[in-house]
């Protein structure tokens, strides 16, 4: 069970999009940069050249090391790339959350959190 | 059924019967408060669900939006602000933080979303045009994080009530306190009774048989002594001469004393 410590030092949002979705959540704010000399951004810019593995760890990095996430945003198109480890992220902390991009219009049939919601139900 | 389930090897004695009444109760109010803890939480996880689909369609709506916005800041800016944007990201303004909200001693976290004043990675973006459309972007991309934010905790409140529903339900299986527990206690309850009342039944007749006993016993010896009295009074009326004489005993002649048995 999620006790209070788990939660209490994730503040941050991360994302994990295209370069449109980035630059617009970082218009509003979520940006952020770690201090120090090993700086780490909370955020990863996904184009058609970046491999499948870089985003792969990304997500491992955002999910399972840094511990100040409290919501990780991933284009779909992009979660689609990497649908084994989101699927596979059961997690309450951070929650994935898969959101649509300029270009690949939202599909609530692919959403891994829909895809448990309907299976529960039955539907 | 109640074949099946058996009961718990107690003697039946009143002592034993007081243990499983209160045994059936205990397990009839575990049983109850499990299954309503389930259903409270079940409850709150269809609202939670529903609630959920709104916000994934809501949330399409306002990242469309919010695109759109961002494209009108390029036009405006006339070139691609991404990378400036991105390097001149230093320090979460927008930031979240988490609360706790009691579902049926379930703890669900929900997110907060406030933003950090004072902090103020772009205040040069934009500097040369496009300053009006790119504060409109940031202002409504701040709204739809707030959406995204709220979504985030809908499911992360959606991913803890699953697994706790998930125990619970097979803690209401599992214990079985309605299959086995509960007819096992009622079956041995129903022993008891029986067996008490047998005894009863038993002690009922044993008292009815002495009872019988010593009436037919007294009854016997009332008899005996009417009779003795009829035989004196007869033969009182027969001799009444000789009871006028009566014989006088020579109590210290040669006489065999009758043997006293005790």
């Amino acid at each position: 069970m999620a006790s209070a410590a788990t939660y209490k030092d994730r503040q941050l949002l991360a994302v994990i999009g295209d370069e449109d979705s980035v630059t617009g959540l970082l218009l509003a704010g979520i940006g952020h940069v770690t201090e120090g000399a090993d700086a780490q951004r909370n955020f990863l810019v996904v184009d058609a050249k970046t491999e499948t593995s870089q985003i792969e760890q990304a997500f491992q990095n955002f999910t399972q090391e840094r511990k100040d996430i409290a919501v990780l945003l991933i284009n779909q198109h992009i979660a689609e790339r990497i649908r084994h480890s989101v699927d596979s992220f059961a997690d309450p902390f951070p929650a994935v959350l898969e959101i649509p991009s300029k270009d690949h219009p939202y599909d609530p049939e692919k959403d891994s959190v829909l895809k448990r919601v309907r299976r529960l139900f039955g539907e | 059924m109640s074949g099946a389930v058996g009961r718990e090897p107690v003697f039946p004695t009143r002592q034993s019967l007081g243990l499983m009444k209160s045994k059936l109760k205990g397990a009839e109010t575990g049983h109850s408060l499990l299954k309503r803890k389930s259903e409270a939480l079940t409850k709150r996880f269809r609202e939670i669900t529903r609630r959920i689909d709104e916000a994934k369609r809501k949330m399409g709506r306002v990242m469309q939006i919010a695109a759109f916005s961002l494209a009108e800041v390029s036009y405006a800016v006339g070139g691609d602000i991404g990378y400036q944007v991105q390097e001149s990201a230093k320090q979460a303004r927008f930031r979240v933080r988490a609360k706790q909200e009691n579902v049926s001693g379930v703890f669900l976290p929900q997110f907060e979303s406030y933003t950090q004043d004072g902090v103020n990675d772009f205040a040069l973006t934009g500097l040369g045009k496009g300053g009006q459309q790119i504060q409109r972007c940031r202002e409504t991309y701040a709204r739809a994080v707030e959406t995204l934010v709220e979504l985030a905790s809908l499911q992360t409140a959606f991913l803890i009530l699953d697994e706790v529903i998930k125990v619970v339900n097979r803690r209401v299986l599992t214990k079985s306190s309605e299959h086995v527990i509960i007819p096992r206690t009622e079956n041995t309850i129903k022993y008891i009774n029986s067996e008490l009342d047998e005894l009863d039944r038993e002690e009922f007749y044993r008292l009815k048989k002495v009872s019988g006993k010593k009436q037919r016993d007294n009854a016997a010896a009332d008899a005996e002594i009417l009779a003795a009295r009829k035989k004196a009074e007869a033969e009182e009326a027969a001799g009444g001469v000789v009871a006028a004489e009566p014989e006088t005993a020579d109590i210290l002649g040669e006489q065999e004393d009758n043997d006293v048995i005790f």
